[in-house]
């Protein structure tokens, strides 16, 4: 330490306090980074064995999938995220692949379903608006396989399932002619409460049909018994009858995006309850769908001569006011021996819709329909096209019996067996007013106007000629008359007048005197009042002595007793 | 001509009352003679203890990268965003300053630091004697910037405060927050630890042979 070089030496510096010495081996500030790398391993492994498996989820379409944004959501819970999201190698389809965590393994059978969740309005419920802001997630549905391989790909559905597996309740199939206003989630109706939704639909292979999957949520589902009748509920069933308008609908919703209702039958309540996976059929309206099931259907051909406009398939065929089958198919045929064509019209007939209700004694109808029919037609039974509406002209197929009608038989050789028909009863009007026409066509009308015309002027003729006769002379000759006929009358006014005159007062004078003659007081009267008088008593003496002489007949020989004895 | 250095002469100043004192003959653990504060010539393990403390912030600086800072729920879903990730958006949605300032506050001075402090640590260790003005400026800036590294952390704190709509939107801070804290906090620590004077002590050394 030298003081040139650093000057003037301090004067005092106390000397630092030592303390005793403690020195601790390890320093406590490396704690720090070890607690750091605790935490960041610690970190680090959990962040492994936190992984779950990785699956792939193939779809037809990458549409809002997101790689590391969208989730896959089982009930709505979280269960991982897609972290990538590429094209099959055919470029068919999109795979996705997603990170799931470590407890979704379980989840992951045979039958787990995966779609995406998007905003879908159908069947009446509007689902996965909350996706519209958020974005689309994956959804994903537990299967029911129990088996414990976690299958690692997976074939995404493009639409949605209605209902998840673990929902209770059952599913049947129904069979329909057309799909109508339904789709997948339209509602099911039991006695107006939504018990259920369409779960699936599809044709039928065979393109006939449609064939639709419903599912019957619990409890209702035990309604469903095999004889439950399912039917179109969609829009508004509306029918005019004798009792009016009535509009049959299921709700608001059945209105504008349609539905599916069931009933069962009264008479069949309390039967057990149907298998999953019963078919039924799907009829149209309610009224249809509780008609009593045809069981037996007869399909006859009937052919008609005459135009069949107004008769559509479907037309009923009516037997006495009974609606017992309907028209299937009308066709045409073309007969080349008559160069004739002529309609034949396939129809269905339920032979079971004629009731069964016989009179007391009568023998049960064997079921014998070839039997029968011959029978029925032997009797008159022949099949008509009949006018249902005026207005719009529809036609019916009527059977119906014509005692009167030309013998016939039905032609079993055919199939379907042919019936014989008899012409409609407007053709018959239709007819005849024709042939009136006719003839009214045939009528000479020239020769009956011209001869009308000459007749008109024969007697123009005759009128012209008499108006040239002299009615001048005619006229004088009638005065002369008159005057002479008048001169006569008074010749005879003057001569035989007071002749009669004379005679009328000779006859007053003899009625006079016999008048005098004729006077009460006059002496022939009163002569002959007396005349009379004498006769009365001449008569009683006679009387008296009549009677006398009846008591006492001795007296005629003895003479009259003293009154004295 | 040399420089003497206190310590080269054997004298400590008190860093509470700037007491001058000298070196007593025997010993650790000195103290002011005036106001019983600990007096030392350099600061004690600064070497190791800046070394552990720049460990820790480099072990953090992992999970500060990966793991989501910001956790940000709305009617849109949960998104949740790292560093890097929030700088991608801010880039490809055409704020490109944005993302650079969140870059360089977030990313690149953190990063810097812990290299800055690695490269003074080892040349102080080998008693390197290279570009010593320059370490010391670095050493300097170092102690500077360190603070502002704290922007990340003031934006989810503010926004987390902020954005609190119940269902609406929500911000919550991620891990990934706390760990970013922790690196920014350990380096400020580390270069606080660092002392400086160890980078000149090479020349006093030379000096005295």
């Amino acid at each position: 330490m030298t003081e040139t070089t650093h000057g003037k030496e301090p004067a005092d510096i106390p000397t630092a306090l030592a303390a005793p010495k403690s020195r601790r081996s390890v320093q406590l500030v490396w704690l720090i980074p070890l607690l750091a790398a605790l935490i960041g391993g610690w970190l680090a492994v959990k962040s492994i064995l936190d992984k779950g498996p990785v699956i792939t989820i193939s779809f037809k379409t990458a549409e809002g999938l997101e790689a590391g944004k969208t989730k896959l959501k089982y009930k709505d819970v979280e269960i991982g995220e897609v972290s990538s999201v590429t094209l099959s190698e055919d470029r068919s389809k999109v795979i996705a692949t997603a990170d799931l965590n470590k407890d979704a393994k379980s989840l992951l059978v045979s039958d787990t379903t995966f779609w995406v969740v998007r905003p879908r309005i159908s069947g009446g419920s509007i689902s996965g608006l909350g996706t519209l802001l958020s974005g689309a997630y994956i959804g994903v549905d537990v299967g029911k396989s129990k088996s414990t391989k976690p299958q690692l790909a997976y074939t995404g559905l493009e639409v949605p399932p209605v209902f998840s597996t673990d929902a209770p309740g059952r599913e049947f199939v129904l069979h329909s002619p057309d799909l109508g206003s339904l789709d997948t989630g339209s509602p099911v109706f039991f006695r107006r409460l939504q018990v259920g939704q369409i779960t699936a639909y599809a044709l039928d292979k065979d393109g006939a049909g449609v064939t639709l999957k419903v599912f019957v949520n619990a409890p209702y589902d035990k309604y469903v018994t095999p004889n439950t009748r399912f039917w179109h509920a969609s829009g508004i069933d509306m029918s005019l009858t004798a009792n009016g308008i009535s509009v049959q609908t299921q709700s608001m919703v059945s209105i504008i995006v349609g539905g599916l209702a069931f009933e069962t039958p009264v008479a069949s309540i309390g039967m057990e309850e149907a298998k999953p996976n019963t078919g039924f059929n799907l009829a149209d309206t309610r009224s249809e769908a509780m008609k009593h099931p045809d069981g037996i259907a007869d399909t006859r051909m009937v052919v008609f001569n005459e135009s069949v406009r107004g008769l559509l398939p479907g037309a009923p065929v009516d037997f006495l006011g009974i609606d017992i089958g309907e028209v299937v198919s009308i066709n045409t045929q073309f007969d080349p021996v008559s160069k004739k064509f002529s309609i034949p019209v396939e129809v269905r007939i339920y032979p079971e819709r004629i009731g069964s209700r016989r009179l007391k004694g009568a023998k049960p109808i064997a079921r014998d329909p070839k039997a029968n029919y011959d029978t029925l037609v032997a009797h008159g039974l022949r099949a008509q096209l009949r006018t249902g509406n005026l207005l719009t002209g529809q036609l019916y197929v009527a059977l119906d019996f014509f005692p009167d009608a030309p013998k016939a038989k039905i032609d079993w050789d055919k199939d379907p067996p042919e019936m014989p028909t008899i012409k409609g009863s407007l053709t018959d009007l239709r007819e005849a007013a024709t042939s009136i026409i006719n003839k009214l066509n045939k009528i000479n009308y020239e020769a009956i106007g011209s001869e009308l015309q000459q007749t008109l002027q024969g007697s123009n003729d005759v009128v012209k000629k008499i108006d040239k006769m002299q009615f001048e002379a005619i006229g004088s000759d009638l005065q002369q008359t008159l005057q002479s006929t008048n001169k006569l009358m008074q010749r005879l006014d003057a001569e035989l007048v007071p002749e009669t005159k004379g005679m009328m007062e000779d006859a007053r004078r003899a009625l006079v005197s016999a008048e005098k003659l004729l006077a009460s007081d006059s002496p022939l009267q009163t002569d002959a009042t007396a005349m009379m008088n004498e006769i009365a008593r001449a008569a009683q003496s006679l009387r008296i002595l009549s009677d006398y002489l009846e008591q006492h007949p001795e007296a005629l020989i003895k003479g009259k007793k003293e009154d004295g004895k | 001509m040399t420089r003497a250095s206190a310590a080269s002469l054997g004298l400590l100043t008190c860093h509470s009352c700037g007491l001058l004192s000298r070196v007593a003959a025997h010993g650790h653990d000195l103290h002011c003679p005036r106001c019983d504060a600990p007096l030392h010539l350099r600061k004690p393990n600064s070497i190791s203890r800046t070394w552990a403390l720049l460990i820790a912030a480099m072990i953090c600086y992992i999970p500060a990268n990966v793991l989501p800072m910001m956790i940000t729920g709305s009617l849109f879903g949960t998104e949740s965003d790292t560093i890097m990730s929030g700088v991608v958006y801010f880039w490809t949605s055409g704020e490109w300053y944005l993302a650079l300032v969140i870059f360089t506050a977030s990313i690149l001075v953190p990063m810097l630091k812990m290299i800055a402090l690695t490269l003074l640590l080892v040349t102080t260790q080998l008693r390197s004697r290279w570009q010593l003005e320059q370490r010391a400026r670095l050493y300097r800036l170092v102690e500077i910037v360190g603070r502002w590294s704290m922007l990340d952390i003031y934006v989810v704190a503010l926004m987390v405060a902020l954005v609190q709509l119940k269902g609406l939107a929500t911000i919550l801070p991620g891990p990934g927050a706390v760990a970013f804290g922790a690196v920014v906090v350990l380096t400020m620590f580390a270069a606080m630890a660092f002392d400086p004077r160890l980078i000149w002590d090479p020349v006093e050394e030379d000096a005295k042979k």
